[in-house]
């Protein structure tokens, strides 16, 4: 019901080892391919590069090409006012109705506005729950 | 099919009196042509007019790839170098180099033995062979030149190698069976879907011939899934004479002909004869050889041999698949690992691929660490670091229950391990003893 509004990410396994970063990013400039949001999850010896691209299917199918093990996930993108108390109405609408945050990555965006990315374990109730508060971003810009 | 039905399935008690009476008549041979085994019978106070045959065996003495070696070149030779065809010399991957000279019937008799081995696979005059062992002194390439040409097929002499070349040919000119080492067939599969060729759909390759190293069971799941063949192994040393025996389309063991060599399996810290279905080394004694005949030649091969007539009508005894070699064990604190069960373990792991290394360091405190690498699927899940972290842990877990050793397991990029074209090494070791 609110799958025009789900954000396909982008996940990436790297090796942690110089060069690595250098190796993804340079395929998503070759082809042309702006980042929307982008972090490093690090966990020891590889980490995971999660991104929201403007092109995913040709990131996805570029990464692969290169040998990447590349995972597209269902995530939800919101957008606040970059104040204070932003990412805390969100996170206690999807806590008081049970929704477990399974990660959470935020930057700001147009100067005024926070991009919030979200993977939850429930999408489509917490897609429901935001998309009621006029929050949810539906990647078109 | 058979390539010598009378001889492969001889009744098994009629082999063996034909065993008997070629190892008395061997152990005279030796004794007289060959002065390396005359002063080792010598030595042990072996007399070849009192030995009465293979229940005698266990007291002949065993020959080693040092013997090779301490002799190099001619000095284990029983005939002189003007009967010699040819030259083979081993890739010397684990010392110096050593050298087999063969007679013409040296050469018969291990054309005939791989022909027997090829039919038994299905191979017939119908199949285009492309050969991608090494041609040259490796026995390999030109072993199943020979068997296969006179087995009638067609031979295509890739040799090993320049991997966009062989995948060109085998679809132009229809391969429909390869021979080359396990893991070159994986690199190539891997190579041939990268350049978008669908091995089962783009060529006519139905069936693999593997060996020369050892290879486990999961790995033929793998090859005969990727390349929509089947998949059997092949067995044989440079020292016996080359590539000689193979599994029959029973998949249950590899045949090995008993009218030109007799098996036994040893316990290789003992040097016992261990009985059926039991682990250990793989020991050969050479029926027919002329140039260099081999007694009770020591293989550094583990194994498990079975005497049962295979379910094909063939009665010679078999060897099953190799668990490894003495020599490629690696202890790590104190425990023996074979590479070939960390294979196992990961062959069973559907998140990670099939290349994999092993590296050994030792720390400041004197204890071992054994690291263990291999490549994430192209097709794993990896949003989730706990995904990942669980996935390390439960192959390690799986590794240690295997091997009673703990392992450190690191994942990797795809495609980032080293590729073997010929022999795989696997093992770097790292710790300075």
């Amino acid at each position: 019901m609110y799958e025009d509004k789900v954000i396909k990410q982008l996940s990436v396994f790297v090796e942690n080892k110089p060069g690595r970063l250098a190796a993804v990013t340079e395929i998503l400039y070759r082809e042309k391919i702006n980042i929307r949001a982008f972090t490093i999850a690090e966990a020891g010896d590889f980490g995971i590069i999660r991104m929201v691209v403007d092109r995913t299917e040709d990131a996805y199918n570029s990464l692969k090409k290169a040998g990447f093990t590349v995972t597209l996930t269902r995530v939800l993108g919101v957008i606040v006012e970059d104040e204070p108390g932003g990412l805390y109405r969100i996170a206690k609408a999807l806590g008081d109705q049970g929704i477990n945050i399974e990660y959470v990555y935020a930057f700001t965006y147009g100067g005024d506005k926070a991009l919030i990315i979200l993977r939850v374990d429930d999408i489509e109730k917490a897609a429901e729950i935001l998309e009621s508060r006029g929050l949810l971003y539906d990647g078109s810009t | 099919m058979f390539w010598d039905p009378r001889i492969e399935r001889m009744p098994q008690k009629e082999l063996e009196e034909y065993q008997e009476r070629k190892l008395k008549a061997l152990v005279h041979n030796v004794y007289n042509h060959s002065a390396f085994y005359r002063k080792r019978f010598k030595e042990a106070g072996i007399n070849p007019w009192d030995f009465s045959g293979i229940k005698d065996l266990q007291k002949l003495p065993f020959t080693k790839k040092q013997d090779l070696r301490d002799n190099y070149p001619f000095g284990m030779f029983a005939v002189p170098i003007s009967q010699i065809v040819r030259f083979h010399a081993s890739s010397g991957t684990t010392g110096k180099p050593t050298v087999v000279g063969y007679t013409v019937n040296d050469i018969e008799c291990w054309v005939e033995s791989l022909c027997r081995g090829l039919v038994s696979c299905g191979v017939s005059r119908e199949d285009v062979v492309q050969i991608s062992y090494g041609y040259g002194l490796f026995t390999g390439g030109l072993g199943f030149h020979y068997a296969a040409e006179r087995v009638g097929a067609t031979v295509l002499p890739t040799s090993a190698g320049n991997t966009a070349r062989q995948i060109e040919l085998m679809k132009d000119l229809k391969t429909t069976v390869i021979a080359c080492t396990p893991s070159y067939m994986l690199y190539l599969t891997e190579y041939a879907s990268k350049a978008g060729v669908d091995l089962k759909e783009d060529t006519k390759l139905r069936l693999g011939i593997f060996g020369a190293e050892p290879w486990s069971e999961e790995t033929r799941k793998r090859i005969e899934e990727k390349a929509g063949i089947d998949a059997y192994d092949v067995y044989g040393t440079s020292e016996l004479s080359g590539p000689l025996f193979t599994e029959c389309e029973e998949k249950c063991g590899v045949h090995v002909w008993g009218d030109h060599f007799l098996i036994e399996i040893i316990d290789p810290e003992t040097g016992e004869q261990l009985g059926e279905g039991e682990k250990g080394e793989l020991v050969v004694t050479t029926l027919s050889k002329e140039a260099l005949p081999l007694i009770r030649w020591r293989t550094g091969d583990i194994t498990v041999m079975e005497g049962e007539k295979c379910a094909c009508g063939r009665t010679h005894p078999r060897i099953m698949k190799i668990l490894g070699r003495s020599d490629d064990m690696i202890i790590v604190r104190g425990v023996n690992v074979f590479p070939s069960q960390i294979e196992h373990v990961l062959m069973q792991i559907p998140e990670v691929g099939e290349h994999y290394m092993i590296i050994l360091d030792r720390e400041e405190n004197g204890l071992d660490v054994m690291t263990v690498q291999v490549e994430l699927s192209e097709n794993a899940e990896v949003d989730k670091v706990s995904d990942l972290l669980e996935l390390e842990k439960r192959i390690a877990n799986s590794l240690k229950s295997v091997l009673n050793v703990t392992a450190k397991v690191e994942v990797v990029n795809p495609g980032t391990l080293q590729r073997f074209e010929g022999k795989a090494k696997r093992v770097i070791d790292r710790r300075k003893i």
